[in-house]
């Protein structure tokens, strides 16, 4: 299925939180609300002609310094494929400087436990609803969250 | 915990907390489990990740797009064409470079002696696992054979950077496409050797039959990718779904598992063998003469002999090496099929000469976390026999 078909199917079915719909390259990024993104990825996995049944990658980006960006500061990125029509799409959420949190997908697929223990032990975002959210990669006892774009790149 | 009660004394059980520490010759790499075990079997399973992490997608962002290049080869240093690959594909994708046909058909060339010397490395060391020493020496010596090919083409053994943005470092020496030749013809019948030294023994059919299975639905929820997953039965090679490189001009086939078993894992990985070295024999052929660096002139850099001559081709080199040139703004995210898994690079670009962020999806990483459910409920003999066929690497893994 092509990829701008999925972001409309995305679109009728949840009205007002698609923000936008962007291309680049081929590949289709859907811009989404963070309120009601656990029910837009359930719809996507159990969807029967869409099938996002495998979570490739999640992950933040810190748009602190990026230039002429006017968003919140976080982006939540989340990257689906099926692997029966062997379609692709991305979801993209921001997520505020001051509140870092959205909900967990981990119910959903099993894989995003890993990827947000590592989103959250490098970038600071935390997950609601996570079954274990620790870090993973940084000792237990490390402070501050790598990734953020103040944290200089020889630590402190 | 329980207590059973006899004529002399009290026996109580209970759980044990055991440490598999990061030093440890079966954890492939510096891998930490914190284990719960009920006697020898496993209730429990807790990876401790990090011994390796070297912040490497933060050193990425001051870096620019070709001095990232060498860095790629430190992710699963095993097969390091294939992350070379992985990473220019996606930088290619981003900028819409065009590469020559003689450079996709060496990457893939690369690629794929690269994937067959990483699933030596694996059948050897699992073997060796499981108690079958003899198959690591035997594939210790293909080995060597793979990489004296590799530092014939590129000056390197292990971590070649042999891709370029836009191309390849160079281009083989002549009697590299003979010795390689020799190769594909003398790999099936040494494959043939150490695939019968356990293919149907025994102690291995006993140590690796329903061990570790994992369901198609349950490997596809846990993000399994490569071989991993194909062992199931599910049919997804992003070599043949998502073409790239020279992949779309080469007939290959691939090998699927029923069980899902460690077993199955096994075969999948010695077939995917056979079909790299078919890969290689169709890639020597299509082999046409040509240029190995794209045309385009923003991202090519020049030759050292026109850099040496002309004052444009001076300057431009060092621009391109010092602070590369500006791309453009966007964001993409490619797969490829390393050979793990689905390695993934998501590079945001603000328009600059250095990426503003790259996420490396590491095959390793996100197959590591189906160990706990691979291995609860076996016994700590099996969950060695599970780590292996897993065929992670650390460097890849903690990035």
């Amino acid at each position: 299925m092509d990829p701008l078909q999925i972001a409309k199917m995305v679109e009728e079915k949840f009205a007002g939180q698609v923000l936008d719909t962007a291309t680049y390259a081929g590949q289709v990024a859907i811009m989404l609300k963070k309120e009601m993104i656990r029910d837009i990825c359930r719809y996507l996995k159990d969807e029967p002609s869409l099938k996002m049944d495998l979570l490739s990658d999640l992950t933040a980006v810190d748009f602190s310094t990026y230039p002429n960006d006017t968003g919140l500061r976080f982006e939540v990125v989340y990257n689906l494929i099926s692997t029966e029509y062997h379609h692709r799409i991305r979801l993209k959420v921001r997520v505020p400087e001051e509140d870092p949190r959205i909900d967990t997908v981990s119910l959903i697929w099993q894989t995003a436990n890993w990827h947000e223990r590592e989103t959250f032990d490098l970038m600071g975002i935390t997950f609601d609803g996570h079954p274990d959210l620790r870090r993973i990669l940084l000792p237990e006892d490390w402070e501050g969250h790598p990734l953020r774009k103040e944290y200089p790149l020889k630590g402190y | 915990m329980s207590v059973t009660e006899t004529p002399e004394k009290k026996i109580v059980q209970k759980d044990i907390t055991l440490n598999m520490g990061p030093q440890h010759p079966s954890t492939h790499g510096v891998l930490r489990l914190v284990l719960d075990l009920q006697g020898e079997t496993v209730v429990g399973v807790d990876p401790r990740l990090g011994y390796l992490h070297r912040g490497i997608e933060k050193w990425m962002e001051s870096r620019t797009y070709h001095q990232i290049i060498p860095m790629t080869d430190r992710l699963d240093y095993i097969s390091c064409m294939c992350n070379n690959l992985g990473y220019v594909v996606a930088v290619e994708k981003l900028a819409g470079i065009t590469v020559p046909e003689r450079a996709q058909v060496l990457r893939t060339l690369a690629a794929e002696l690269t994937r067959i010397s990483s699933h030596l490395i694996w059948v050897g060391t699992s073997a060796v696992d499981i108690g079958a020493m003899t198959v690591l020496l035997y594939a210790a010596r293909e080995r060597e054979f793979i990489l004296d090919l590799l530092e014939m083409a590129t000056g390197a053994r292990l971590t070649v950077s042999y891709a370029r943005i836009g191309g390849v470092r160079n281009d083989v020496p002549r009697d590299f496409l003979e010795k390689c030749r020799e190769f594909t013809e003398l790999f099936p019948k040494r494959l043939e050797e150490y695939d019968t030294l356990i293919r149907e023994n025994r102690i291995w059919l006993k140590r690796t039959v329903g061990i570790g299975v994992m369901t198609a639905e349950k490997a596809i929820n846990y993000g399994l990718t490569g071989a991993s997953l194909r062992g199931s039965g599910v049919n997804y090679d992003l070599r043949k779904v998502e073409p790239y490189a020279a992949y779309d001009q080469v007939d290959f086939d691939v090998p699927l598992g029923k069980n899902g078993d460690v077993y199955d894992r096994y075969l999948v990985r010695i077939n995917e063998m056979r079909q790299s070295n078919r890969i290689i024999k169709q890639c020597l052929d299509l082999l046409k003469p040509g240029p190995v660096v794209t045309a385009d002139p923003r991202y090519a850099i020049p030759e050292k002999m026109y850099v040496m001559k002309s004052m444009e081709s001076l300057a431009h080199q060092f621009v391109l090496m010092s602070k590369w040139v500006p791309m453009p703004k966007g964001e993409v995210y490619v797969a490829t099929e390393g050979s793990k898994g689905e390695l993934g690079f998501y590079i945001v670009s603000d328009g600059s000469g250095r990426p503003y962020r790259i996420k490396i999806r590491a095959p390793s990483y996100v197959n590591l976390s189906a160990l706990p459910a691979m291995a609860t409920g076996h016994m700590l003999s099996d969950m060695v026999a599970c780590i292996g066929t897993i065929d992670i690497v650390l460097g890849e893994c903690d990035r």
